[in-house]
Formats: structure tokens, sequence, C-alpha cells
């Protein structure tokens, strides 16, 4: 309950700040942009891909990476979102005002962490809502959309208590953020690796973003943007 | 036949249960009696100790304080001040001791026994990036007022803490002043047992100390503040007990009124317009020695208990020296507090002794 009073406001803060408006706002041209990219390349393919046998549907051509784009992303904003929580309150001194308060420690790192995830949602419903744009001209596979998203739900939670953790533990909100960053980047490498070398260090790669891919991908498909690609990609498919 | 059967026994065992409602209404009364007595010691404090690594900041410091008391908290600077009203208000884990507010200890049950306490930190805990009354809000949401209470006791809180004007700004907004009367405001909004308040009147101008102090002397009649300053004629101003802490441990622990005993000073001064006999006047009741500062002027040190000066005027005025001056000498807080703090070592002593 006393979570609930604490996550309101924290989200409430968030959006008083100029941050968590521009940050809605460039992921959501980012992605935009990527998306529109996919679906020229897409447009391009159709005719080939009509001829092959069991080819892959839109949904698979389009919805899944971009989540997998914005997992990428989402891994370098998260540590902006999350740097403030616990160590700006330590910096500022209100930290004492939580600890006053008849509220456990449980309930402030929960209402904390409900906070920034009810932040996360918000974006989430926003890169939701392109897939979902496509349902004017066509169908959509459902539950491949529903995957994806819940994919991507459960990432930016791992992401997100990551960087609590490490804002919990840091004095300095930038301190948290580089450590969160590094984390989180460190991760990335190891599933990267893990892709690139084949099998090889498979048993590494257990980290939520491999687990977002294959839910994602459906073992066969393996999105063409995956990972550093990201960046260099939409020159490279014309 | 059943039915009569019940007729019968009914008021037999109504009269069999009688002396086991006495029991346990007196069982009851026996538990009041001593939740009552509890209930008026609103913070107990025992045998607390603090340490930084090796370093002690407070040391065995024990105290009680009951509803309606203020206790004004003094000690020179790093004196441990903070650390135990930050180990009092759930803010720092004791290395030893026990703390109970109103009854509760804070360290086995921290949710109820914090539902008694409203703190001021050194430095206000307040959002920057929210207005006064958003703020506000959020406090007494925190201390769980219910929903329909909360805008009745902000808008209370407001107007104890003159705030009314300023519930549409932004607090990162407002001078130092205000930001501190915001922080006032939050300790006392819940109404809580127990308010401690860590020198609430830095940084506040001459006016505004002045209503803060009546505003202390006001909420001090039904819950129990502790209050920490640097400032000495705050604490005879405002409070009720005084605690004097040194280099972790209690020096001083007495009513306003025990200090003020000790400030009356044993002795007088004396100025007359002709020079002064002192063979005349040693035999006054009460007198024990006589300093002659000038040849017309002198100090007579006295008992405590006797106050010689109506019989030294007499004398005086019999003798026709002239009387011109003759007033007792007040040792200033500033003294006691100075002797007590420089002397720690005799004291503790004496104390241990």
């Amino acid at each position: 309950m006393m979570s609930l009073v604490i996550a309101g406001r924290e989200l409430r803060t968030l959006f008083l700040s100029p941050l968590a408006w521009s940050i809605l706002g460039v992921i959501q041209v980012i992605l935009a942009y990527m998306f529109l990219a996919q679906l020229e390349y897409y447009s391009m393919m159709q005719a080939r891909i009509a001829g092959m046998e069991d080819a892959p549907g839109i949904t698979d051509m389009l919805v899944a990476p971009l989540f997998g784009n914005a997992g990428v992303i989402l891994m370098l904003v998260t540590p902006l979102l999350t740097m403030r929580l616990i160590s700006e309150e330590r910096r500022n001194k209100t930290l004492s005002f939580l600890f006053t308060a008849p509220v456990s420690m449980t309930g402030i790192v929960l209402g904390k962490y409900l906070g920034v995830f009810g932040f996360m949602l918000i974006m989430v419903g926003m890169i939701v809502l392109m897939p979902l744009s496509l349902l004017a001209g066509g169908g959509l596979d459902m539950g491949k959309l529903a995957a994806c998203t819940l994919a991507l739900v459960l990432l930016l939670g791992s992401f997100s208590a990551l960087g609590l953790y490490l804002s919990a533990l840091a004095d300095q909100p930038t301190v948290a953020a580089v450590a969160t960053f590094g984390a989180l980047l460190l991760l990335w490498i190891i599933d990267w690796l893990g892709s690139a070398a084949g099998q090889a260090v498979a048993s590494w790669s257990t980290c939520p973003c491999c687990a977002i891919m294959k839910v994602c991908s459906r073992g066969w498909f393996r999105p063409p943007i995956w990972p550093i690609s990201c960046c260099s990609l939409p020159p490279s498919w014309y | 036949m059943h039915s009569e059967d019940e007729s019968v026994t009914f008021p037999a065992l109504q009269g069999n249960r009688w002396p086991a409602c006495r029991g346990i209404r007196y069982l009851l009364n026996t538990l009041y009696l001593r939740e009552n007595t509890l209930l008026m010691q609103l913070i107990n404090v025992e045998q607390l100790c603090r340490y930084y690594g090796d370093q002690c900041a407070v040391d065995h410091v024990s105290f009680t304080l009951e509803k309606g008391e203020i206790l004004g908290f003094l000690g020179p600077n790093g004196a441990g001040k903070s650390s135990t009203m930050q180990m009092i208000t759930g803010n720092l884990a004791p290395t030893s001791g026990q703390i109970l507010i109103n009854g509760i200890d804070i360290l086995d049950q921290p949710r109820e026994a914090k539902r008694a306490l409203g703190y001021l930190p050194e430095i206000p805990p307040v959002y920057r990036e929210l207005t006064v009354d958003e703020y506000l809000d959020y406090s007494a949401r925190l201390h769980e007022v219910s929903p329909s209470h909360v805008k009745k006791s902000r808008d209370q809180a407001k107007e104890r803490c003159g705030l009314s004007e300023v519930g549409e700004r932004l607090i990162g907004n407002l001078s130092k002043g205000y930001q501190q009367r915001v922080g006032i405001a939050q300790a006392i909004l819940h109404s809580p047992a127990v308010i401690i308040l860590d020198e609430p009147t830095v940084g506040l101008d001459p006016l505004q100390i002045r209503e803060i102090r009546a505003l202390i002397r006001d909420l001090g009649r039904e819950h129990a503040i502790i209050l920490s300053t640097h400032i000495l004629p705050e604490v005879q101003e405002s409070c009720t007990r005084v605690q004097i802490i040194h280099k972790g441990r209690l020096v001083l622990n007495d009513s306003i009124e025990g200090l003020t005993q000790q400030m009356r000073a044993s002795s007088l001064v004396l100025q007359t317009r002709s020079p002064i006999e002192t063979r005349d006047l040693t035999d006054v009741p009460g007198v024990h020695t006589l300093e002659l500062l000038e040849a017309t002027r002198c100090r007579v040190y006295h008992d405590k208990t006797v106050n010689p000066a109506e019989q030294l005027a007499e004398r005086v005025v019999s003798r026709g020296w002239g009387l011109i001056e003759l007033t007792p000498e007040r040792r200033s807080m500033e003294e006691i507090f100075i002797d007590i703090t420089q002397h720690t070592t005799t004291t503790s002593e004496e104390m241990t002794s």
C-alpha cells in the first residue's frame, strides 16, 4: 500500500523533469525510424518471400526485430532512469524522510521499483503501438506480438532491478549510471559473444538479452539487426 | 421439555460466571493501568551506544521523556546530538542499547514505533521539484493519514508553520527559512506523539524564530518534543528539560528549574558612595566572605539558600555609607555550558562516584 504511494510519487517526479519526456520522445523517434526501414525492407522482399516454403510472416519480419532493437536501445537508456532512484535521495538527505515514515525497507525498495517499472510499461505501451498500427492494413500474429511484449517487459524489469540495486549502493547518481551501464553492457557482450561463437560460449549466454531473442525468434529466425549491426544496418540493407 | 431445561440452567450459569467476569475485568484493568504508565513515557532510551569504527560517538546514553515535556539537547559540534536523534528516529542503527517509542521497541517493530514519530533532520528532507502542497500531501499519505483527512491536516500544518501563502510554490524556489518551515510542517503534520527537531531554528530570521518557539511551546502541551540546538537562550525559553551531551556522554540531565537554580549565583555586588568597612558586614547572617573590588565597591559571597541582600541594605543605610548599587550576580547559561563541557572528565568522575 505504502509502496504504491512511493511508486506514484516516483512516477510523477519523473514526468516533472524533462528527462522522462525526452527519453520517451527520442526512443519513439529512433524506433519509428528503424520500424519504417524494416517495413521498407519487407515490402521489397515480399515478392521473394512469397515464393518460399514456410515463409516468415509479417510479424516475424517486423515485430521481432523491432522488439530486439528496443531491448538494445533501452539498455542504453535504463541507467539514466534508475540512477537517481536512491542515490539522489541519499545525496539530498531526503532518504531520512522515508526512513522516518512507517514504511519498511522492503516497502521503500518495492515502491521505487514499481515507480520506474511503471515508466517502463508506459514506454513499452508506446512501442507496441507501432506494430499495432499495421492492423490498419493487414493482420498480425497476436500471440507472437504478445510474446514479444512480455519478453520486453520482463527484460526491462530485470534492467530496472539491476539499476535500482546499483543506485542503492552508489553515493552519486552518475556513479550509479556508469555502474548500471557497465553491468548491462557486460551482459550484452556475453550474449553477443555467445551468438557470434556459435555454441562455444552458449552456456554463458543465459542473460536476459538472449532470453528475449529466443522468445521472439522461435529459434530459427535470427533477426538481421541483432547486436552491433543495429546502428549500421539501414545502409547495408539496400 | 427442552425449553424448560434451558430456562432452569441459564440463570444458574450466569450466576456462576460472575466471579470469572470480575477476574477478567480486574486483569484488564491492571493491564490498562500498566499500559497507561508505559504510555506516559513516550521516549525511553536505555544504554544507547554507537561506534563509528573505533570512535565512540554515543556512549551509554539513557533518558526518558514524558508527554508534555520539551527536552533541549545541547552540546558542542560533534558531541553526538545528531547521532542520538538519528538512532531514536530509526535512521541509524545503534551498536547497542534499547529505544522505546511510545512503549514500542523501534528495533523490533520499526513500523509501529515510527507511526508515533515526527522528525526534522539537520537538513530539511524536502523534494525541491515538488510544490509545498504536493510535498505535504505525500508526507501525510506516507504517514498513514486517512485520505479524507489529508487535506485538513495539511492545511492545519501549513497554518501552524506560516506556510499558507506558499502552498502552490515549488520548494526549490523557496528561501532557506521557508524550506526549514516546510521541514517542520512535515514533522508535525500527522500529529505524532513524539516530535524530534534537529536545530529547527537554523536559517530563520528573528521574527520567524519567535514564531517557531511559540509553536514548539504550543506543541509541547500535547506531545513530547526533543529539540537540539546551539542557541542557549532558546533552551531557556522553550524547553522544560535540558540535557547536555559531550563527547557522546550525557553530562547534565536536569529540569529547567534545576538549571535556573544552578544559575542563581551566590554573590552580590555592593556599591556605596563612601568607602566600605568590610569588618562591619561580615556578621550579616548568610555572608561568607567579602572581596573589596574598589574602596566603594565590593563583592559579597553568601550561602545559596540565604539571600542577605535585605540585611546588607539595612546595614549599609544604618552606617550612612549611601547605597548606590546592590545586584545579585548570575551565572549565564553559557558559563554553565562551558563549565560542564570543559570539565567533563571531572564531571563524569563525579557521576560515576
